[in-house]
């Protein structure tokens, strides 16, 4: 599904990206691990196994999402002409299901019996459940107790179709430790279990995996601004937590050096406090859930908690290839606050008739600073990767408003 | 390749036993007392000591070491301080061997090479960096193999034999045999499933094994010690200092005295196991 150029470091053999990614897990899992690369591997290169991905895009997710030209946006801010990439229209509401579609169909392959995953917004542990009930499979959601408290519609929505939702009451009880909880469940159910990983991080194979089955949306995105401008993009525009959707949309482009690229972090409160999750403004390399990557983190190597008004984001690290394209310049990543994200939310909503979830709203207040500084003819492409039903209680309480 | 732990199997077997390695983390629940019971164990029965070294996410341990970890990062140790207790321990015994077990991280960022002579200079024999399996062996295995530690590999049950030569290239000092697919302080696997585990490692190396994960009493010490060089024992010791704090989370006296309590019997089970085994 990929293939290699100057802008795309692999990952190599053993799953590096440079000196990022790798397979940094117990010995209990290696042999699982180097199970599903082979398995992958094999399913990458069968027609067949791409043959049922589309088709379950096709059929059961809806794609391929629009490429919608955002014209009140674009003549609003006075600048670059806007697209909105929509996965926020995918069944269930973000790009999640993508992945979750490919994973479950090796899964299936693999004879596996039992799905898990970790969330944090929610969205993953829907597409996850949604998949597992479109297949017929027990699934197991491990989910921090602290996003469970503010993710309730996704909580409800992933025990309607049927998995059961584990809280987790370890560490910060975000999405970090849903992880951790996740992984030592694998590791006690080794024969039957498929660990279904929601982003682009972990030890190999999943970064490069999980971006195989995302570059969907950069392939799609590609061919309907051909069709609609007739050339590349100037400009993607992407936010990033574990960075899977920002992937998916980047990495078709890595080669065309004319295009450039932004993944735009979650700042929280502000990069110069101690509550924000832009690992890769503020954080240092390190070794967590199987990779090495920019993390959050003291000067002991002990992870830090994140904080985002947005769960989706609130993590401490990247995906590893992110990493990589930050050290090679290829991509940049710039910071975006709550409050910048709130704006773009409200703004949005009143002008394009879309309710954004906060982690694109991240992406777009960007694109509310970056628009007005380019002519009317250069193209801007921004991932709209999320639908914000799922928020309107974080932000009716920014707003102290009672629902 | 340490001369502590080679020296210390040496002896088992010249006495006919099995060893205990005990694991205690360090600054568990404060500095001095993780200290006080560290100098305690060798008296009380322990052959091989592990140190813990705390990590934030700890992905391959059960909710008691969890705790622990959790405990003694709030009193602040850190891997420095750790390396500060293995010195201070070796002014009174240089002969039990030392063993730091952890997550890679924290040794990332203090610094590979810095550790490794830090590590050495402390007194330390070896370590068990739970997140490094083969694959990663330039990152610290290769580098502390050079300097004269021991890098002690994890076997699991789902190490099969093709992949077995490669865990055990590189591996020194011992091997710890997980008993079971899980993380520490679950129920542990049937002795008999582990004999026949530890007999297809000793096909593969002439290393001594130590078998871990699920050892809680006495009695399974002494299964385990029948049949591997050695009997692991971790969680049961840290739910012994745990029981031992206060309402309001603090050591007693209760934390030493339980949990050396406990490897006092441990002890007695691992060296009693081989006389009244039926041979």
């Amino acid at each position: 599904m990929s293939a290699r150029g100057a802008n795309r470091p692999g990952p190599d053999a053993d799953g590096h990206f440079g000196i990022y990614g790798g397979r940094y897990v117990a010995e209990t899992l290696m042999p699982l691990i180097l199970d599903l690369e082979a398995a992958y591997e094999t399913a990458r290169d069968d027609p067949s196994f791409a043959a049922e991905f589309e088709h379950w895009l096709a059929h059961y997710v809806g794609r391929p999402s629009p490429l919608y030209h955002a014209a009140r946006l674009s003549e609003h801010l006075g600048g670059a002409r806007i697209y909105f990439k929509r996965d926020e229209l995918n069944h269930t509401g973000a790009h999640k299901i993508n992945n979750c579609i490919g994973q479950i169909l090796l899964a299936r392959r693999m004879g596996k019996t039992r799905i898990i995953a970790e969330t944090g917004a929610g969205q993953h542990g829907v597409a996850t459940a949604t998949v597992c009930a479109l297949f017929g499979l027990p699934c197991t959601v491990y989910m921090g107790e602290t996003d469970i408290a503010r993710q309730q519609p996704n909580v409800f929505r992933m025990k309607l179709l049927g998995a059961e939702v584990v809280p987790v009451d370890s560490g910060s009880r975000t999405l970090k430790d849903a992880m951790n909880e996740a992984l030592r469940d694998w590791v006690t159910n080794v024969e039957t279990t498929f660990y279904l990983i929601g982003t682009v991080a972990g030890p190999h194979p999943y970064p490069a995996m999980v971006r195989d089955f995302q570059s969907v949306i950069g392939r799609e995105t590609r061919e309907q601004l051909m069709a609609a401008e007739g050339r590349l993009p100037d400009t993607l525009v992407a936010c990033v937590g574990g960075g899977s959707n920002a992937i998916g949309l980047f990495h078709p482009f890595l080669d065309e050096d004319s295009v450039r690229m932004v993944g735009v972090e979650a700042a929280g409160l502000g990069v110069d406090t101690d509550k924000h999750a832009a690992s890769l403004t503020a954080g240092r390399p390190g070794i967590l859930h199987g990779n090495r990557t920019y993390l959050l983190q003291d000067e002991h190597g002990q992870i830090t908690e994140a904080h985002s008004i947005s769960a989706g984001l609130d993590y401490p690290g990247i995906g590893p290839e992110h990493a990589w394209l930050k050290d090679s310049g290829r991509v940049s990543y710039v910071p975006i606050t709550d409050e910048q994200a709130l704006e773009a939310f409200h703004l949005c909503s009143r002008l394009e008739g879309i309710i954004p979830a906060l982690e694109p709203a991240h992406a777009l207040a960007h694109v509310m600073e970056l628009a007005p500084t380019l002519s009317a003819d250069h193209l801007l492409v921004m991932n709209m990767c999320g639908r914000g039903d799922k928020d309107i209680f974080t932000v009716a309480d920014t707003m102290g408003a009672d629902l | 390749m340490s001369g502590r732990i080679d020296r210390r199997f040496a002896a088992l077997a010249e006495e006919g036993r099995a060893g205990l390695v005990t694991f205690t983390m360090m600054g568990d629940p404060d500095i001095e007392t993780s200290f006080d019971i560290l100098e305690g164990l060798a008296g009380a029965g322990a052959d091989i000591i592990e140190i813990g070294s705390p990590f934030t996410d700890p992905m391959a341990d059960g909710p008691v070491i969890q705790r622990a970890g959790q405990r003694a990062l709030k009193a602040g140790i850190t891997l420095g301080k750790t390396l500060d207790l293995a010195r201070r321990f070796r002014q009174r015994d240089d002969a039990t061997p030392l063993v730091l077990m952890g997550y890679y991280n924290p040794i990332y960022i203090y610094g590979v090479e810095r550790f490794l002579r830090d590590a050495l200079e402390a007194g330390l024999d070896g370590m068990i960096v739970v997140d490094l399996p083969p694959e990663e062996d330039d990152e610290l295995c290769r580098p502390a193999l050079d300097a004269g530690l021991s890098f002690v590999r994890l076997a699991a049950p789902t190490t099969d034999e093709a992949r077995l030569p490669a865990v055990l290239t590189n591996t020194s000092g011992f091997v710890y045999y997980i008993s079971i697919t899980g993380i520490t302080g679950a129920a542990g696997a049937a002795a008999a499933a582990t004999e026949v585990a530890v007999e297809r490692l000793r096909r593969h190396t002439g290393l001594p094994i130590a078998v871990g994960f699920g050892i809680k009493t006495p009695g399974q010490a002494a299964e385990i010690a029948r049949v591997a060089d050695a009997a692991v024992v971790g969680s049961a010791l840290v739910g012994a200092i745990e029981e031992g704090l206060d309402d309001a989370g603090r050591a007693t006296s209760a934390c030493r005295d339980n949990v050396l309590a406990l490897v006092r019997a441990l002890g007695e089970g691992v060296r009693e196991a081989r006389q009244e085994a039926p041979s």
